[in-house]
């Protein structure tokens, strides 16, 4: 793999010089940005300045990557879930932070249908979650069309997990490739309770949110609260349409939600999502696909508005694209695009696409639908472009290496 | 027999013409799966189907079933119909 320093775009000669030419001071370069892309994943490292990146890449160029996440259990192991083009979807494996790869020996795959009857294909996987940190070699995988799966050696053997992918009601509530996403329905958000291995939490598109206090034995939706598309039946799990949910760090009763219909949040034991995104500003929205949470301080959040309007151009609103964020829980937002273009700029953020480093002040990244690379360090106040000219963005992660 | 190898597979063969025995195609594909680890799910989904774009030739006609038998001098080929941006 090419591993080489970065020049970032951005005015800023003195860093360039850095990057090329790493300091006696050097702070070791632990802070990793894992992008994956529509065709191959990059790994960019800093130290806890994340003044200058060093750009390590391609992995895998040429396949479509949903999601590159590092084990935090031992700050070493990558999973990539990734799809060549017309080839079936799987899993690769590196446990040297990217320097060799292997392939999963069973990737995702749904269960074989009795002869005569259709049994379903995964398109790709397109999310994964490492498991409970007292669960060592557990990590969750969410699919298109909607699965959900489980590995219990690090990510080399996958299995259904729980009785989802073959219950009838969940078969229903998952709808059709009609109802999903463009490019397949999917299961994402797959959050485990830092508090105890057994409760779990994940989301579908469509197809609702749902909870498990069971260790996966059995699940109950939670979308009280939640709007769907005027003129439907919010009773119907179908219709519902989590794009993005997140579990607060700092207090895991907590969580947030940027939905097909609105943002929200919601306070455990309690089961009602309340509609924080109506105090976003009307002629922005509360539209969107990504939703950040602060890693220390449960009251601060960021989302990326979309044009969700009329034909739902999937742009930054009028062109001119922003991170909203909260400090009070959704109580008020504020417009945090300093640094960003003024206008003509109609790309927008993914899902999986924008995320919070656990320095302080904050990092946040976000990459885009056009190939640019985001940062600020310092929660959203001020922004700039650390890489351009990638592929289309899917997925982006904040990791600390060991 | 002789297996032709297309380029998006040859992350796993390495070459472009590999050796596979089987009195099936689907016999074949078992047995370049054990030579090359994980390579038969790249071609077959989990419901034992091609995956879309993939094919497969014997002795230049397309076959798509998988119980299509096979002699030791059949000549497979197997090609993908690479589309898309």
């Amino acid at each position: 793999m090419a591993r080489s320093p970065v020049q970032p775009p951005a005015r800023k000669p003195a860093s360039t010089a850095a990057a090329r030419r790493p300091s006696r001071a050097a702070l070791p370069r632990r802070l990793a940005l894992l992008v994956a892309t529509r065709k191959g994943a990059w790994i960019f490292r800093s130290d806890a300045r994340r003044r200058t990146w060093e750009v390590d890449g391609p992995h895998f160029l040429g396949h479509t990557v949903n999601h590159l996440r590092l084990d935090p259990r031992d700050g070493r192991t990558l999973l990539a879930a990734a799809k060549t083009g017309h080839l079936g979807p799987t899993v690769f494996r590196s446990t040297n932070l990217g320097r060799s790869w292997k392939e999963a020996a069973q990737p995702p795959a749904f269960a074989k249908a009795p002869e005569g009857s259709s049994g379903r294909v995964v398109d790709h996987t397109f999310w994964l979650t490492p498991g409970h940190a007292d669960e060592r070699g557990t990590w969750y995988a969410g699919t298109s069309p909607q699965g959900l799966f489980r590995s219990e050696d690090g990510g080399v053997s996958w299995a259904p997990f729980s009785s989802i992918n073959d219950d009838p009601q969940f078969r229903e509530w998952m709808g059709t490739v009609q109802d999903g996403t463009p490019d397949g329905p999917k299961l994402h958000s797959i959050i485990v309770d830092p508090r105890d291995p057994a409760h779990l939490y994940f989301a579908m598109s469509g197809g609702g949110v749902h909870e498990s206090t069971d260790g996966g034995r059995s699940w109950s939706p939670l979308v009280k609260g939640l709007e769907v598309v005027g003129g439907f039946d919010p009773g119907t799990i179908t219709f519902h349409d989590p794009h993005l949910v997140r579990l607060c760090p700092s207090n895991p009763d907590r969580l947030y939600q940027q939905n097909h219909c609105g943002i929200y949040r919601l306070d455990r034991p309690g089961d009602q999502w309340q509609r924080i995104g109506r105090k976003m500003p009307k002629r922005v929205g509360d539209v969107g696909f990504p939703m950040v949470v602060h890693p220390r301080d449960d009251e601060v959040a960021w989302v990326f508005p979309m044009d969700g309007t009329d034909v739902w151009p999937r742009t930054s609103p009028q062109g001119r694209p922003a991170v909203y964020g909260t400090r009070n829980g959704g109580k008020s937002w504020q417009r945090l695009d300093a640094g960003m273009p003024d206008g003509q700029a109609w790309w927008t953020v993914k899902r999986q696409a924008m995320a919070a480093d656990a320095e302080d002040p904050v990092g946040l990244v976000f990459g885009t639908t056009s190939g640019e690379l985001w940062l600020s360090r310092d929660e959203g106040a001020r922004w700039s472009c650390i890489a351009r000219h990638l592929p289309e963005i899917y997925a982006v992660e904040a990791a600390e290496l060991a | 027999m002789q297996v032709l190898i297309p380029s998006s597979l040859r992350s796993y063969t390495r070459v472009s013409r590999v050796e596979a025995a089987g009195a099936t195609l689907g016999e074949v594909l078992a047995d370049l799966d054990r030579q090359f680890r994980g390579i038969r799910f790249r071609m077959l989904d989990e419901q034992d189907r091609l995956r879309p774009h993939m094919r497969v030739f014997v002795n230049r006609l397309a076959v798509h079933d998988l119980a299509h038998p096979l002699r030791p001098t059949d000549d497979v080929a197997i090609v993908q119909a690479l589309s898309g941006g």
